[in-house]
């Protein structure tokens, strides 16, 4: 089976435990304005890829994987759409011992069986879930991401339901997520759940934005400078208000 | 101190576990019998003390004058350097711990002209100094030197093959180094001991016929017992009798030390490395120690005013081997961990000091700290070193678990990557060939693309528009069939006249009788060559050429995969190219019957190989630097570091047994998001590619702004340290053309 893949970043530090493989899938449902890889979001585009060709390459990183506890992580775009080559893709992966995570906004997240279905596959060759959630208010998500937020919200819980583990990720942007009402409302929320091994938060940043300029589209966080390092740490507080299992 | 002197005054031996060593000169079985395994963490490590605060002040003044001064703070016109050719210099002698200095004041560069006169004149006049009129007569009129010799013998063909360039950097014109004398024997032995075996030595060598190789032995272990006698002269000037062995540590440092020193003052060599030392010194410190005479602090000062001493060796170059090694490099390189042949680590409390270093005097690029990596050293080791690699940009690595299947558990890094057993093994420092101009006089029928004349034999040139894989494969090993055996050729000359005109007598004294010789060969270009291959083979390659025919320019059409990505097609061309001319040169017979080998290492010689070099058909343009040894070329390698590092590792070390040198760069996030993980992060990395078998990293973590601004304030940055290929600089002391080679080079910074 074959996948859209965008990139492949063959040392990621940042999304998972260890030294990890990226896989960025191609296409995404968000529009988040703060998004550092908007040339990941159309559909269809992208290298086809099959999941032996993946394998085959990610096997010869295995002593890499295996000296940091590292592995692979999907990201994207939006891994769940491609949620049936991920399953045959991590399946061959948990063969060989690799370490798999998926890194999602659950923008595509529906009950629909032929979904679920698929996701409940994938969740058991899942070890980590990288969960973004980029705004706890549906309006204001609506406003900085395109969509509204109800569907994430319910992902999250369904991935509590399963008890897979969570690390939940919240992009801060000044003036969009950087509020300390809606971060508490965040964190109340993050509460309620008891898969979520690690809180992190990813201090919005402008590197992405020259992709922007070479897709002719106008960058609608024009002027929005990087948080400081106090509101990082602020909102690093606030969301770790919450008991986080470990 | 006091004590220590009387607990072992009768037996300097006294305390150590006994062992053959006793018997033989085996410093390997000394220190496997008496080392102390340290897996703990950093936190026993003690800081400067006020005397050493007080010496770096000093050094870090004179560094600030010599940098004023153009570059040389003061380089001696007429006394021309031997053992013991200097009285005592001292940097302060109320505080050194240990002393001596290369002439009789720090920072003053001696004279060497046994390399080659004219290279001492110009070393001189580059910096503005002329040197003594009797001096130039004596080594014009009536003392030959090497570099006169090896011009002597050399044919048209070789000289015109080293114009061109396609053999560049060959120790004609410089001391070719590389080689380590044991000098931990000094400490161990004492000198007179030294003496008296060198003497056994001479009276076994040949069997009564004077045969050419029986004579050269003889003369050269008859000069080797000579230069200990000066040796023990050395001691003497700075106020010590070093003919017994040490009995504290601090007279181990120092009696080392003088066997070190005394190499220096004899040989200007391109690498005067050290070898492997500090877990051999630390049986010394742990005996003081546990003797309550020396305390942690006493012991980091002895360390960090040894190695202050490694940091001030210098030597006077001329321009152009400055041009091909920037930065002032040494490589006073020591190796430190590894792992023994009985499985423990070899990791010490002093493999920390040595290390520790870096905090207490700042990052420095001499000694060339070299720690011998494998998976199985202890984790605190692992993380620490990743810590101080982070911090300092100013350790390199070298897989231990591949160099000790060849060289078992007592062997040292000469330069850059050189493994070699210490007292036993030695090598012939052979430069490199450039194979990339090589593949464009397969192209061209054997002429050079920028001097256009005929370098090679004329063979037939390709006549074709577009290159064809097969006929460019097959005309390429024809000329690496010519360029390999010219090349042996070049280095059996340059060898033979610098035994004869000078001989390193005082390192060959601190080694075995029985010393196996390498003929080290080099290759420059190797990315360069395997993308071209590969786009000749997967994309398609159009000639373009001068008014004569000549080819000297080329189109690509397609593209086609490049070396760094991990990918086969591409690596697979690298490695068999590593093979080939491997095996091309081993069918040539060697000086003194030594043993073929190759590494793939340039130094910051890439960029004259590259400025030497027309286009390519990879893209490259003419000019422009080649990678740095092994590495793939800047900006091709966009899988990400893993899979820049993955495809180096499969260049194959038993194949390029004298090393194959990687330098790796990452911003300090890119590693990941704190501290810890970074750390983790780094040593995981390691244990990864020398699980691949990979050989050497350069480990550089910084990030590319900070360079930038150092081109532009140098003054602020005095001690800014980086590693480029094999050996760490400062990064203000290089060429401007080469500070912006570095900068271009790929920074791994994706997140």
């Amino acid at each position: 089976m074959k996948g859209r893949i965008h990139s492949i970043e063959t040392c990621g530090t940042v999304d998972g435990p260890g030294l990890r493989y990226v896989i960025f899938t191609q296409g995404c449902l968000l529009r988040c304005k703060f998004c550092h890889n908007p040339d990941t979001w159309k559909m269809g585009e992208g290298k086809e890829m099959s999941v032996q060709d993946l394998v085959k390459d990610i096997k010869d990183y295995l002593p890499f994987f295996q000296s940091t506890n590292g592995g692979v992580t999907v990201s994207g775009g939006e891994p769940l759409l491609q949620a049936e080559f991920l399953v045959e893709l991590f399946t061959e992966l948990k063969k060989i011992g690799v370490h798999t995570t998926i890194d999602s906004s659950a923008g595509c997240f529906s009950r629909s069986p032929r979904f679920m279905e698929n996701l409940d596959k994938l969740l058991e060759v899942t070890d980590l879930v990288l969960l973004d959630l980029k705004h706890i208010d549906p309006v204001e998500h609506k406003e900085l991401t395109g969509m509204s937020n109800e569907h994430i919200i319910d992902m999250a819980k369904y991935l509590d339901q399963k008890n897979v583990p969570v690390w939940v990720r919240h992009v801060l942007v000044p003036g969009g997520s950087d509020n300390d009402e809606y971060l508490q409302r965040l964190s109340d929320f993050i509460a309620t759940l008891n898969n979520v091994e690690k809180i992190e938060v990813l201090p919005y940043h402008k590197l992405g934005v020259y992709k922007w300029e070479n897709l002719g589209l106008s960058y609608p966080l024009e002027g929005v400078e990087p948080p400081t390092e106090d509101r990082v740490k602020n909102a690093e507080d606030i969301l770790n208000r919450v008991k986080v299992i470990s | 101190m006091k004590v220590a002197e009387e607990v072992t005054q009768n037996n300097p031996w006294d305390g150590f576990r006994e062992g053959r060593w006793q018997k033989e000169i085996d410093v390997r079985d000394f220190i496997l019998k008496n080392f102390t395994l340290y897996d703990g963490n950093e936190e026993f490590l003690a800081g400067p003390t006020d005397a050493t605060k007080a010496l770096w002040d000093k050094v870090m003044d004179l560094t600030k004058k010599e940098r004023e001064n153009g570059g040389v703070y003061d380089l001696d016109t007429k006394i021309v350097s031997t053992i013991t050719s200097h009285g005592a210099g001292y940097l302060n002698k109320d505080h050194e711990k240990v002393v001596g200095v290369q002439t009789d004041e720090p920072f003053k560069r001696s004279l060497q002209p046994f390399g080659g006169i004219r290279m001492a004149v110009a070393a001189a006049e580059s910096y503005g100094y002329k040197l003594d009129d009797e001096v130039v007569k004596t080594f014009t009129d009536y003392r030959k030197t090497h570099n006169q010799g090896v011009f002597d013998a050399y044919t048209p063909e070789i000289r015109a093959a080293r114009k061109a360039g396609v053999v560049t950097g060959l120790p004609d014109a410089y001391g070719r180094g590389r080689i380590i004398g044991d000098y931990r024997r000094v400490a161990l032995y004492g000198v007179d001991h030294l003496i008296a075996e060198k003497k056994k030595e001479l009276d076994l060598i040949g069997n009564g016929t004077m045969i050419d190789d029986v004579i050269r032995d003889r003369e050269e272990t008859s000069e080797q017992i000579r230069a200990l006698q000066e040796l023990k002269q050395l001691g003497e000037a700075y106020g010590f009798d070093i003919s017994k062995p040490a009995t504290t540590a601090q007279e181990a440092f120092q009696w080392l030390y003088f066997g070190y020193l005394a190499a220096i003052k004899e040989q200007n060599g391109a690498a005067m490395s050290l070898g492997r030392v500090s877990t051999f010194l630390d049986i010394y410190v742990e005996r003081d120690i546990q003797n309550g005479v020396m305390t942690e602090e006493e012991a980091q000062e002895l360390v960090d005013h040894f190695v202050m001493k490694l940091r001030l060796v210098k030597f006077a170059r001329t321009p152009e081997y400055n041009e091909l090694f920037s930065g002032d490099p040494t490589w006073v390189t020591e190796s430190l961990a590894g792992i023994a042949e009985d499985g423990r680590p070899l990791v010490t409390k002093s493999s920390y000091r040595f290390l520790h270093t870096l905090d207490n005097l700042g990052p420095a690029p001499e000694p060339n700290l070299t720690v011998l990596w494998s998976t199985k050293l202890p984790d605190n080791y692992k993380k620490y070193c990743a810590n101080m690699s982070i911090k300092t940009s100013s350790i390199q690595y070298e897989n231990d678990d591949l160099m000790r299947e060849h060289y078992g558990d007592d062997y040292g890094i000469a330069c850059c990557v050189s493994a070699m057993r210490i007292g036993k093994q030695m090598q012939f420092f052979g430069a490199r060939a450039n194979l990339a101009k090589a593949l464009l006089y397969a192209i061209n029928g054997g002429v050079d693309e920028k001097l256009k004349i005929q370098v090679a034999p004329n063979y037939a040139p390709i006549t074709s528009e577009y290159l064809d894989y097969d006929e460019v494969m097959k005309k390429y090993d024809t000329i690496l069939d010519w360029l390999s055996g010219l090349y042996v050729n070049a280095l059996n000359i340059i060898h033979y006249m610098h035994d004869k005109y000078s001989y390193e007598r005082i390192e060959m004294a601190l080694h075995d009788r029985e010393v196996l010789r390498t003929m080290a060969c080099g290759i420059a270009g190797l990315s360069v060559v395997a993308d071209s291959l590969s786009a000749i083979k997967y994309a398609k390659v159009r000639t373009i050429r001068d008014e004569d025919g000549l080819v000297v320019d080329y189109e690509i059409e397609g593209d086609f995969p490049k070396y760094g990505n991990n990918d086969d097609r591409v690596d697979d061309i690298a490695a068999d190219l590593v093979k080939t001319f491997m095996n091309k040169i081993k069918k040539h017979h060697t000086y003194r019957n030594s043993v073929h080998t190759q590494s793939i290492l340039t130094i910051t010689s890439n960029v004259v190989y590259g400025k030497k070099t027309g286009n390519t058909p990879d893209g490259r343009k003419a000019g422009e630097p080649f990678a740095p040894g092994a590495n793939p070329l800047h900006g091709r390698d966009q899988n990400g570091s893993l899979a820049s590092l993955s495809s180096v590792a499969k260049m194959p070390y038993e194949y390029s047994l004298d090393g194959i040198s990687n330098t790796f760069s990452i911003v300090p996030k890119a590693l990941g998001k704190d501290e810890d993980t970074r750390k983790a992060n780094l040593a995981g990395m390691l244990d990864g590619y020398v699980t691949k078998r990979g050989h050497h990293l350069n480990v550089n973590v910084f990030d590319r702004e900070t360079l930038l601004d150092a081109m532009e304030h140098p003054e602020e940055y005095p001690q800014l340290t980086i590693r480029v290929s094999g050996y760490a600089v400062n990064f203000i002391k290089l060429t401007r053309e080469q500070q912006i080679d570095v900068i271009n080079r790929t920074f791994h910074e994706s997140m």
